[in-house]
């Protein structure tokens, strides 16, 4: 496999977009720990920040390149190595550089002004946030040749992850708020992986007080060390569930 | 050398290869020609394992290519268009293939001298025109001294210095017994480098014939103008 995911990360790391949105993110992270008085305020500014930006881009970025890489890809396929291994390295190779660009622009100020438990979450989750999204950007680029149409759906899934969700649930809260439906949320949330972070990261933070009674169930489940767990397992299902039904696709895949 | 059996590709509702067969043997240097979208490319992806066919067999020296990738060590292919990671040099490219094929042969560096590509080793592709990436497609084709040469449209796109080395290179290999098959919409420049041609249309399999054989049967002197005989009587 790192017979060829050397040379790919060192194809997106000299990328233009990558340097700019390591620039980017580093510059929101810095001016975030300063503007607030406090750390914790800091990191709820930042991580509402990240949770928009590092999505989007990562998605996009991601769609983009697989779709530039279409010949490339064939070239490496007319070569003797396995199909499922340019897949695995094409994926490792972008979750490696975008997560390291997070690390560089948005881990370093993290762990210079939070605490350091809450920092490694942070980190962490971000680095999940990362790797999830680029599993999406493959399986929406896998299920169309054309690339407008992976790009459009690479949107849509972003729009809806970092927008739409949280409209639905608000919506589903207020409509069945005569019902005991705390709950139900906890199960809810596992079905986007922004909102999945989001409630991990809150929780670190003891700021759970102001999500009211779901708050409380939200503690009960996601602050013990069972629940901490369940809901990095479920990240991870993120990854991997998108991940290998594009691979499965790409196995059989015309160029 | 290479068995095609029964291939038969759609895409959608249209039918690329119909029930495809062929037979190319060790020492042969083919044409594959045809009009626009009869199926030539798919062909060629079929073989290299880029596109899988819905019925049919490949075998390559008599193992089926579906089971084992292995003998695509043994085929040198440059595709029409070639295309690259934009910000890898050239240098990168020649090394990642270096390091993905891990052979011992030692390597035919005719074109890449020929073609001066040490001069550009470290141009990122991004630079490159058309031309150029050509170039670099065409050594890497060459580079493994591999049995087996497939060029798409190898002169397209190529300036005339440039395309009659890579003739010149195409006829020495020939002259060492290796396999190879080249699709070209230029006819005239194909007298000098095929013994075997394969005509094909809408996805079906014309004739396959040698140049010697269908020069006869026509009565004239160039493969373009046999082409023409061909298509104008219907006659094959």
């Amino acid at each position: 496999m790192n017979r060829i995911l050397k040379y790919v990360i060192l194809d997106i790391i000299k990328n233009k977009i990558v340097i700019f949105y390591t620039i980017l993110i580093a510059l929101f992270s810095w001016s975030s720990f300063s503007l607030e008085d406090n750390a914790a305020k800091g990191l709820l500014t930042l991580l509402n920040i990240i949770l928009l930006t590092v999505p989007l881009v990562s998605i996009l970025f991601s769609t983009i390149y697989i779709y530039n890489s279409s010949e490339f890809i064939e070239l490496l396929v007319s070569q003797p190595i396995k199909r499922s291994k340019i897949w695995y390295s094409l994926f490792a190779g972008l979750a490696i550089s975008l997560s390291f660009a997070f690390i560089l622009g948005a881990g370093i100020p993290i762990i210079v002004f939070a605490d350091f438990s809450k920092a490694f979450i942070m980190i962490v989750v971000g680095i999940f946030i990362t790797i999830i999204f680029v599993a999406l950007a493959f399986l929406s680029s896998i299920l169309s040749r054309d690339k407008a149409k992976g790009i459009g759906a690479s949107i849509l899934l972003w729009l809806y992850f970092a927008l739409l969700f949280d409209g639905l649930v608000l919506f589903l809260l207020f409509q069945l708020s005569d019902y005991p439906i705390e709950k139900m949320m906890v199960i809810i949330t596992a079905l986007s992986p922004i909102d999945l972070a989001r409630i991990l990261m809150l929780l670190q933070l003891d700021v759970s007080a102001m999500l009211g009674y779901t708050g409380a169930i939200f503690k009960d489940f996601f602050g013990t060390q069972f629940g901490l767990l369940l809901s990095f397992l479920l990240l991870l299902l993120w990854i991997i569930i998108p991940f290998f039904i594009s691979l499965k696709k790409f196995k059989n895949k015309d160029l | 050398m290479i068995e095609i059996k029964n291939i038969a590709k759609k895409f959608g509702k249209l039918n690329v290869l119909n029930d495809i067969n062929l037979h190319l043997a060790k020492g042969e240097s083919i044409a594959l020609i045809g009009p626009n979208g009869c199926g030539k490319t798919t062909l060629i992806k079929c073989i290299l394992g880029m596109v899988l066919p819905n019925k049919g067999e490949i075998f390559f020296q008599q193992k089926s290519i579906f089971k084992d990738i292995a003998y695509r060590s043994k085929i040198g292919y440059m595709p029409q268009i070639g295309r690259y990671p934009e910000n890898m040099s050239i240098g990168q490219i020649i090394k990642m293939v270096k390091t993905i094929r891990n052979s011992n042969e030692t390597l035919d560096i005719d074109l890449y001298e020929q073609f001066e590509i040490e001069k550009l080793l470290n141009k990122n592709m991004n630079t490159l025109s058309g031309g150029t990436t050509q170039k670099v497609s065409a050594t890497l084709a060459f580079l493994f001294n591999p049995n087996v040469l497939i060029l798409d449209e190898p002169t397209a796109g190529l300036d005339p210095l440039a395309a009659e080395l890579l003739k010149e290179k195409i006829i020495k290999e020939r002259s060492k017994g290796k396999l190879i098959l080249i699709t070209s919409h230029l006819l005239s420049e194909l007298d000098d480098m095929v013994s075997e041609i394969i005509f094909m249309q809408e996805g079906a399999l014309v004739f396959h014939k040698s140049v010697v054989a269908l020069k006869q049967e026509t009565q004239v002197e160039k493969i373009s103008q046999a082409i023409i005989h061909i298509l104008k009587h219907k006659t094959v």
